[in-house]
Parts: structure tokens; sequence; C-alpha cells
């Protein structure tokens, strides 16, 4: 939802009534945005077992309206990398997060996403970002399903404070 | 009359798919439906946790190992702890052997706990993941409850274990044990006789005794098809020779035969269990009387000059273990595991290598799956219960 | 069974082979030479008081400063005997040895991940490329000389590279290949 004129760039100097809409405007559709995420699979190790833990019944991610988990990720919002990237996962993983439609998000939940973890050696990409742009680091290893979860809850406070 | 031409679709399963229990590429070659070749690829998890191994002391390696088999865990350290005490020439007290043998069944518990969840939800019985996870989470509040971490625990140490167990333990492990079988007749009752299953499993991947062990496979796959090879009767350990338990086999050796397999020893390991947890006591020994591998406790470590000279060396510069190497195997939930390890006399190793059952169960995948449909393709991967982690370490 | 009474019945089976009994604290352990290790693999699969019929693991370890270089590990398990054997064969640093896929079919990928990661050759193997690593990745990762970790980007992406005369005669070409 970009504005589309330099006029709605005047901080409503211009218009009033048509800047206090779109911002009301823009705000349901961040709201619509992360009360919804959809994870795309993108489990690669022990971390993913923590994800699906996530997803089950004591920490149940449905509450936070994440639980459909898509195969396909043309259909997702969020790509969880949760495992450790080997140097030949690493195009794989590139080209499904090309065939993601924006807007997307990505966690790198874990230590061996995040920076390569206890796997300092030829066969690990030290850290995701090195590939895709990371939203939110989640640490741990693995980390409880807790703290994925608040890494979720700090990604929608972060798309409530971006524009849409 | 021009003739209808014919040809095979080449259809690639890449590594980010829903049913590949990880990161799995499979090369499909199908005539229709009906598979012609499979060609698996691997490696795409590959952490060269086996050079890094060579560049930590002997004590560090053991969270390493931990992360190979991730379901497995300590089914993985125990085989390295117990290669190394070999090489080393120590004996454990028994109570040791008494937790070890309690935390390895639990262990193998856990881990067929999502073997069953994922397998059934792959072939469509999408809720039995979440029973199994609900029931897996409380041993993994067991592992939390001795170690403070809920998946890699690092418990087992070369010289028996971090520290002794936990006030509380003998509780959870007793409320645990006794609410579990009937969640087994729970999970049994959804998917034993369930026509569905049944028709998507019985006939399917069917694996002849012969061709299991030219291939390899030692485990609930050849126990699947009549063989009573289990590690923990044929070359016992830890004092399994103590304990009352029986192997269950079948004789199909297809995909449900190898699912009444895995069900029915989760039924005897409950047993084992139960026969551990009254031999242990809830305190005492925890590790064997060695002084060069075990740090003495802190209270002394505080008070007396040799013990704190001993906890400094035994961290600082580590242990040295004397030269040779040593091949432990471990029945674990998947078949044979086993370290071997190499030493040079020195205080890091010279080589560790796991061996893998899941990469002999892929290594096996064309074969089984020939001539089936691609829905079986999934079912039988599900049973041969691949980790990827295990295989490409 | 002592190694010394395994080579004694491998020695009348297979004659002319220098078996050595190797030092070993868990299982019976023996050298074998690699033009041999064929026959002898055979003979410990089908012979009855040895029936190994299972190859559990193929592994190597590299000495480096040490010569022959390498030693390809086989760690065997007779399941009707209840037996382990280990067999070590000792390799240079540059040379083959032949492959017992014919025996156990299991042995093809450990096989080729041995040849992946130190680079030691199998003759006839068949299918002997890249398992664990990258197809194109250069270096065996697991010799000592190997260094733990490199510095290099993360490959991320592969593109097409095909010019749009190549994509329109690919398309020309199957079209008129359509029949039906």
């Amino acid at each position: 939802m970009a504005p589309a004129t330099e006029q709605q760039h005047d901080h409503g100097l211009v218009d009033p009534e048509l800047s206090f809409l779109t911002t009301k405007f823009e705000w349901l559709v961040q709201w619509a945005r992360r009360s919804a995420i959809w994870p795309a699979q993108f489990g690669l190790a022990c971390c993913a077992i923590e994800m699906m833990a996530m997803a089950a019944s004591r920490y149940d991610i449905a509450r936070f309206g994440a639980e459909v988990f898509r195969g396909s990720p043309r259909q997702s919002d969020l790509m969880i990398v949760a495992g450790r990237l080997s140097r030949k996962m690493a195009p794989a993983m590139r080209r499904v997060y090309d065939q993601m439609p924006d807007p997307k998000w990505v966690i790198s939940m874990g230590a061996c996403a995040s920076v390569g973890g206890v796997f300092d050696n030829y066969a690990i990409v030290q850290g995701v970002d090195q590939v895709v742009p990371v939203d939110v680091f989640v640490p741990g290893c693995p980390p409880r399903p807790e703290s994925l979860i608040y890494g979720i809850v700090q990604l929608q406070q972060k798309i409530e404070r971006s524009r849409a | 009359m021009s003739e209808i031409r014919t040809e095979t679709m080449t259809v690639n399963m890449g590594p980010q798919h829903p049913s590949t229990h990880g990161v799995l590429r499979l090369v499909l070659e199908l005539d229709g439906e009906i598979i012609q070749s499979v060609m698996p690829t691997i490696g795409y998890l590959h952490t060269g946790i086996e050079k890094t191994a060579e560049q930590k002391k002997w004590q560090q390696v053991v969270p390493l190992v931990e992360r190979m088999d991730y379901l497995a865990a300590q089914s993985n350290s125990l085989a390295y702890v117990l290669a190394v005490e070999k090489l080393l020439g120590l004996t454990m007290p028994q109570r040791v052997n008494d937790i070890r043998v309690l935390l390895a069944e639990l262990q193998r518990l856990a881990s067929h706990l999502i073997w069953l969840g994922t397998h059934a939800m792959e072939i469509g019985a999408v809720s039995m993941l979440f029973y199994a996870v609900r029931e897996r989470e409380l041993l993994l509040n067991i592992n939390e409850l001795i170690a403070g971490f809920r998946f890699f625990p690092s418990y087992f140490r070369i010289g028996g274990l971090r520290e002794d167990l936990p006030r509380g333990f003998h509780e959870a492990v007793n409320a645990f044990l006794d609410r579990f079988p009937g969640k087994i007749d729970e999970f049994e009752g959804l998917l034993t006789k369930n026509d569905i299953f049944r028709r998507r499993t019985e006939g399917v991947g069917a694996l002849t005794l012969e061709q299991a062990f030219q291939w390899g496979l030692v485990g609930p796959i050849a126990r699947a098809c009549g063989s009573d090879y289990d590690v923990r009767k044929y070359f016992p350990y830890c004092g399994y020779e103590s304990y009352d338990f029986k192997i269950p086999t079948a004789t199909e050796g297809d995909v449900y035969a190898r699912y009444r397999v895995r069900v029915a020893e989760m039924r005897e390991s409950v047993k084992i269990c139960r026969q551990a947890i009254q031999r242990i006591s809830p305190t005492g020994a925890w590790a064997c009387d060695d002084t060069r591998v075990v740090p003495p406790p802190k209270d002394k470590v505080y008070t007396e000059m040799e013990a704190l000279i001993q906890h400094f060396l035994i961290y600082s510069q580590g242990f040295t273990v004397p030269a040779g190497d040593a091949y432990v195997p471990v029945e674990g939930p998947r078949g044979e595991h086993g370290c071997y390890v190499v030493s040079d006399g020195t205080n890091r190793p010279w080589r560790v290598k796991m061996r893998a059952p899941s990469f002999m169960a892929i290594q096996a995948l064309p074969t089984i799956v020939q001539g089936g449909l691609i829905a079986d393709v999934v079912a039988v991967i599900g049973s041969n219960d691949v980790v990827m982690g295990d295989c490409d370490r | 069974m002592e190694s010394a009474a395994v080579i004694e019945i491998l020695q009348s089976a297979v004659p002319g082979a220098a078996y050595e009994v190797g030092l070993s604290v868990d299982m019976p352990t023996i050298y074998v030479p690699a033009e041999h290790l064929v026959a002898t693999c055979g003979v410990l699969r089908d012979l009855p008081t040895l029936q190994f019929n299972v190859l559990v693991e193929v592994t190597a370890a590299d000495y480096l400063p040490r010569e022959p270089r390498y030693e390809v590990v086989y760690h065997l398990l007779s399941v009707p005997n209840r037996q382990r054997l280990r067999v070590k064969v000792r390799v240079g640093a540059n040379g083959s040895l032949p492959t017992v896929q014919s025996i156990w079919r299991g042995a093809g990928w450990p096989e080729r991940e041995v040849w992946d990661m130190f680079g030691i050759v199998f003759d006839n193997h068949g299918d002997l490329r890249r398992l664990l690593m990258p197809e194109d990745w250069e270096g065996h990762p697991a010799r000592k000389d190997y260094p733990v970790q490199i510095r290099k980007a993360a490959q991320t992406y592969e593109p097409l590279e095909v010019s749009e005369a190549e994509f329109r005669a690919n398309i020309e070409r199957d079209r008129l290949k359509r029949t039906h």
C-alpha cells in the first residue's frame, strides 16, 4: 500500500482527510498481516523438531495465527530457517526464499542459522544472513518453543511498526 | 495412424519438502505414477562434525556428537562414551550402568514417538503428531530435570555421568511410566486396525531378510523381516544382560510390519525402564573412581589442593586416552549406532566416525520402492525412520 | 574367535596373502593386503565357520605423517555366529583398492563417502562421485591437511544460463517432437 503520488507524502498538509484514511487503512493492513503469518516449512535439523513442538498442543502457535505451515513457499509469508544451513543447501534455500511472494519475512532460528552455531567448519554457512535478509534472530541450541514464540511476537511488533 | 509415444517423467522431490523427513532430495523417474527409478541425493545437512571433533578435547566431543542424530541424541553420545571408555579401560559402577540404560530407553521412546507422529501424519492421520508430541513433552521434561536442557542433555560423560540425579527424578519417571502404556494402547487403537492405514502400509515396501542384510540394515527394519538381531541381546553393554525383555519381530518386512515392531518395542522399553528405575537409588555413585577422567566434587575442589589441581587439569588440557581404536555398537532407535574412535595418545581424538543407520536405509531406498507408487515413497521413508542429521553427519 | 584363528582359516582359503594380526581392545582385527581384499571378503562371507553376512561400516582414517597414509577399515558382523571383525587395509597417498560391492551391496555409498572425504579411489565402483559435499567441490575434507574452516562466500544462486537463441531452439525441438 505505497502512496502513489507525491502529494500524499506531505504529512497531511495538502489533504487532511485523505492521509488520515490511508494511515488508518495502513494500520489495518499491517494488523491483518501480523495476525496471520503463515510460515513455510523450512525445517533443516534439530530446530525443526522444536518448531514442530511449538506448533503442537503445549506451546500452541495457533494462538498467534501461525499454525498453518504451508508446504509450498508460494503460499506463505514467513520462512523460519530452523537448523544448520550447509553450503550444499544454500542455493536451494535462496530459491525457496525467492519463490515467496512479498511481503515476506525471515526468522533465523537457533544458533546455527544465526551465526553458524557450534559448527565453525567448512560445511556450514556461518549465518543465513549471508544468503537471505533476516528480520529476527532467535538464539538457542535449540531455542525453547517459548523463545521462538517470543521471536514471532517481536516480528509481529516489527510489522506493526513498519509501513505497509 | 500415429502411434502413442510414451516416455517417463522426471520429478524432483526437492530438498525442501514436507514429507522427506529433513533435507533429502529424490529424483523420481515415473511412468504414470509407477516409479521406475529413484536417485537419492544426500549431503544437504552435512555438518563436518567428524572433522570438527578432531579439534576438540575428548569431553568436548560429547555435545557435538549428540547433534548428529538429533532425535536419538543420547544413543549417539552413549556410543561415543562407551567407545572411549573401552579405550581407557574403565568399568562403571552398577548404578551408572542402570541410569544409562534407563535414559537410553527413555530416549528410544522419545524417538519412536516422533517417528510415530510424523509417519502417521504423512500417511494422513494428522492428529497423531499432536498426540505423540504431547507425550514427548513429558520425556523432555525429564531431560530438563536432569540436565536443564530439553533436547541434548549431554548427560553421559566419559567416566560416568555429569552429576548425580536430582530430587524428583524417581517421581517424574514413575509418573510417566504409569501413564504411558495406556497411551500406547490409545495410539494402537487409532492406527493398528485402521482400514485406511492398513491399506496404505500393508504390502508396501516389502524387503526380504537377505536383502536387508545385504544392504547393511540391522535394526527395526531387519527385525520386521524376521531377524532377531538386537545389539542389546547379541553384544550386551551397560548390563543389559541382566534385564528381562523380549525382542519383537515380524515376518512380512513391509511398512506395516515395521510399524508393529516399533510399537511393540515401545512396550518393551517401558518394561526395561520399570526394572531399571527400581534398581536405581536416589543418590549414590554417578561416575567411576578414575581420577584422571572424572572431576572431583566441588566441595573438595574448594578445600583441597590436589582436587583443585586435578579439576584444573581435566578442564584445561583434558585427559589423554591411550592410542588405539575402538568401535562399540549400541542399539539405537534406528538400528545399530556405533562410534569408531581412533586415538593417537593425545588429549584430542584422531578420528571419530559414527556409523549411521539412516545412511544405509537411504542407500537401500531405490530397491525398496521400485515399482511402487509415489505415495508409497512417503510411507517407506517414514517407516525406515531416516533422520538426515544422522545420514549426513 | 581370535584374530589369529581367523587368519589361520583365511590363510588356507586364500593362499599367498600376507595377513597380519592387528592390536585392538574390542574385537578381532586383521590387516589384509589390498590385492587380496575381494577374495578375502568372499571367504569371510561364505565360509560357514565365519559367515560375516553384514557389512556394518566402511570408513577410513588418515595418519598423515606415516606411510602408507590411509587405513581403510571395514567392520563386519556375523549374525549367525554372533561375531564381529574389523578388517583393515593400508592404502598409500594416491593408492586405490577394489570395491567390495559384489560381496555386500551395502558397500556402495560408504565407499563413495570415503572417496568424497578422503580421495581414496575404489576400482570398478561404477558410481564414484560426491555424496556429502556439493558436486563441484574441490578437495577432500577429512584429510589431515585440509583446513577445518575455509573462508568462502556462500553460493546462493545458480541462474539458468541459456541464450535466447538456445531457448527458442529448445522450444522448436520440443514442438516438433509432439505427435499426440
